[in-house]
């Protein structure tokens, strides 16, 4: 078996002259992906000074820690988004995972009588949507759930595609005749659920969850529509609110040289402070993705594999 | 798929109650959050008051679709949301293949999962953080491009921000310099996927390794192409709104190059408070692209039955 692999794996390799050439076409990829990033975190590091005199650069006169030191003296709306944030990743992906995995469990029951309706109900709602002006209606008008937590945790608890994903990984990867046999054994569907399914069921779980927990860690776009309490504001709005009243001074020249722009432009964090912000809140998730990297894999393979 | 459910008469008995059951909290989230505001496409039809309710405010045909359709924006947000798409597809689809045939050729297993593990980061950052690593470079008084032709000489105060001539391409790079990677690693699967038989027939029959790129790993992966081409058509009436809302920073001198449906919806409903139009392009949005997935799934159902949605 492995003498297979091996041969097998160097059938398709090529010789090395061409080797060198793709690794430097590779390579060259690579630090087109990463130089961006290596900007922000350099700036992060440079000092005010270099920054007003030389602007963005990726080798500043000065290095300093400044941007990091005043994050964590004054950084209180930081923390308060950083929790606020985590809260609702958390509990979003708990209440998600725990509603969606329960219906990809029953649409995968092929001799459910409504399971063919049920399906097509998920289902249509990926080909024809309101669109986001009557959510926003409902949401703000009837609901009344913007300016709260539960605008975080209620309009994104089922994603469709995601229910999908969920039901297929069930389908191949458990056999049929172990449902049946646990319900020979008098075992109810409830327990057949959280005792056979569950267990049996971590990767598609974590592949989804792991999906899950990003999207919503990156959510900046229900901060921007719902959100006007600043104790609620997540970190991903916080950097565009940041980022949006810099560009506004900077876009109306006009009051910058007002003393009302100028007490504005005073209260602005520095350059610095900025990226070390931008750095605090994508490290988390850099960091951790490598280590997760498999699941993510899995999902997009199964992912591509439709309903 | 879905078609395919035995069509045995399915007669209800007791445990079913406990699948449904079950099956509640999403029937309930899926009928309030997904079929209401379906039904609430009527404020299309009507001149909305927020403080009456879609119930009490009054009916004013197709005035939005008129208002809609009079000035040259509609065409101007479908005619971006469209062009950008196809650009974006083909344009990532061929870095992806490349990328995806290029890392599965090399020696070093190490070398070619560090790769991937690279191009997969962006996928990970926000919109919000895209947005501001572009700005790092665009920005008028420090950003990178300003500050270089600063120190060749050339005393740049250029606003990017208004400039339409860089846009299309640069939102074409940005895009791709975040999607890019997760495309790679899926083609890359697909090949890794390829069972080795072919390879090994090849090399008995005495082929080169381009021959075997050309005659095996290419057909395999054109026919996973040309379906994920097809399918991404069926979204082609729906624009990114983090791409583009963020990273031109919502710069007004450039939104005839920038803006699509879905940021000209969302400055409908913000900023000009207009429910009733941007209601309007919403369901203008919505039937089109409805008719577009069925188009695109009959295509599909044509050429493989088994990659149909439905």
């Amino acid at each position: 078996m492995k003498a297979t692999k091996t041969s097998a794996t160097r059938l398709n390799v090529i010789s090395s002259g061409w080797n060198l050439v793709f690794v430097i076409l590779l390579a060259f990829v690579a630090l087109f992906i990463l130089v961006p990033m290596l900007l922000i975190f350099v700036v992060s590091f440079s000092s005010e000074l270099s920054i007003a005199n030389r602007g963005y650069s990726f080798w500043p006169e000065a290095w300093t820690l400044d941007g990091y030191k005043y994050l964590f003296k004054t950084g209180d709306q930081l923390a308060n988004s950083y929790l606020i944030t985590s809260f609702y990743t958390v509990t979003g992906t708990l209440m998600s995972m725990t509603v969606m995995t329960m219906f990809s469990y029953v649409i995968a029951q092929r001799n459910f009588p409504l399971c063919r309706a049920l399906t097509w109900m998920l289902f249509f709602t990926m080909l024809f949507s309101g669109g986001l002006v009557p959510s926003y209606i409902l949401n703000v008008r009837y609901l009344r759930i913007n300016d709260t937590v539960w605008i975080f945790l209620l309009p994104s608890l089922v994603n469709a595609f995601y229910t999908i994903i969920l039901r297929t990984f069930i389908q191949t990867t458990i056999p049929e005749t172990l449902f049946e046999a646990a319900r020979i054994d008098g075992a109810g569907h409830f327990r057949v659920f959280t005792s056979i399914v569950l267990p049996l069921f971590k990767t598609g779980i974590a592949t989804v969850g792991l999906f899950n927990v990003v999207t919503r860690w990156n959510d900046w776009f229900i901060g921007m529509l719902y959100i006007r309490n600043p104790k609620l504001i997540p970190l991903q709005t916080m950097l565009t609110k940041i980022q949006d009243s810099i560009e506004f001074i900077k876009q109306n020249a006009s009051i910058a040289g007002t003393p009302d722009g100028i007490a504005l432009l005073r209260t602005l964090p520095d350059e610095n402070l900025r990226m070390a912000c931008t750095i605090v809140v994508i490290l988390p998730i850099l960091m951790a993705y490598p280590f997760f990297q498999r699941f993510f894999v899995r999902g997009l393979t199964v992912g591509s594999i439709k309903g | 798929m879905l078609m395919n459910q035995m069509k045995v008469r399915k007669k209800w008995r007791r445990e079913h109650n406990t699948l449904l059951a079950m099956a509640a909290p999403t029937i309930v989230y899926l009928l309030l959050f997904c079929y209401i505001p379906m039904v609430g496409l009527v404020m299309a039809f009507q001149n909305l008051d927020i403080s009456k309710g879609i119930f009490n405010s009054p009916f004013v045909g197709l005035r939005n679709f008129e208002f809609l359709f009079s000035s040259s924006d509609a065409y101007i947000i479908t005619r971006n949301t469209v062009l950008y798409n196809l650009v974006f597809i083909v344009f990532n689809m061929s870095v992806s293949v490349s990328a995806a045939l290029l890392l599965s050729s090399m020696r070093s297993a190490l070398f070619a999962k560090t790769m991937q593990t690279i191009y997969m980061m962006p996928y990970f950052l926000s919109w919000a953080v895209v947005a501001i690593v572009v700005n790092a470079f665009l920005d008028r008084d420090n950003g990178l491009v300003n500050a270089m032709m600063e120190s060749l000489g050339r005393k740049s105060t250029t606003n990017w921000y208004h400039q339409m001539r860089i846009w299309p391409p640069l939102l074409v790079l940005v895009n791709a310099w975040k999607g890019v990677g997760y495309q790679t690693v899926l083609y890359l699967a697909v090949i890794t996927g390829i069972s080795t038989d072919y390879y090994e027939a090849a090399v008995l029959d005495g082929a080169s390794k381009w021959q075997q790129a050309r005659y095996i790993t290419i057909p395999h992966l054109r026919f996973i192409v040309g379906i994920s081409i097809i399918l991404s058509m069926a979204h082609i009436f729906r624009g990114d709104f983090g791409l583009f809302y963020n990273v031109p920073m919502n710069s007004g001198r450039i939104f005839p190059v920038t803006d699509v449906i879905d940021t000209y919806i969302y400055r409908a409903l913000t900023y000009l408070s207009n429910v009733g139009m941007s209601t309007a392009a919403g369901l203008y949005q919505s039937v089109v692209g409805f008719f577009m997935v069925l188009i695109v799934n009959w295509i599909v159902t044509r050429l493989d039955p088994d990659s149909a949605m439905f």
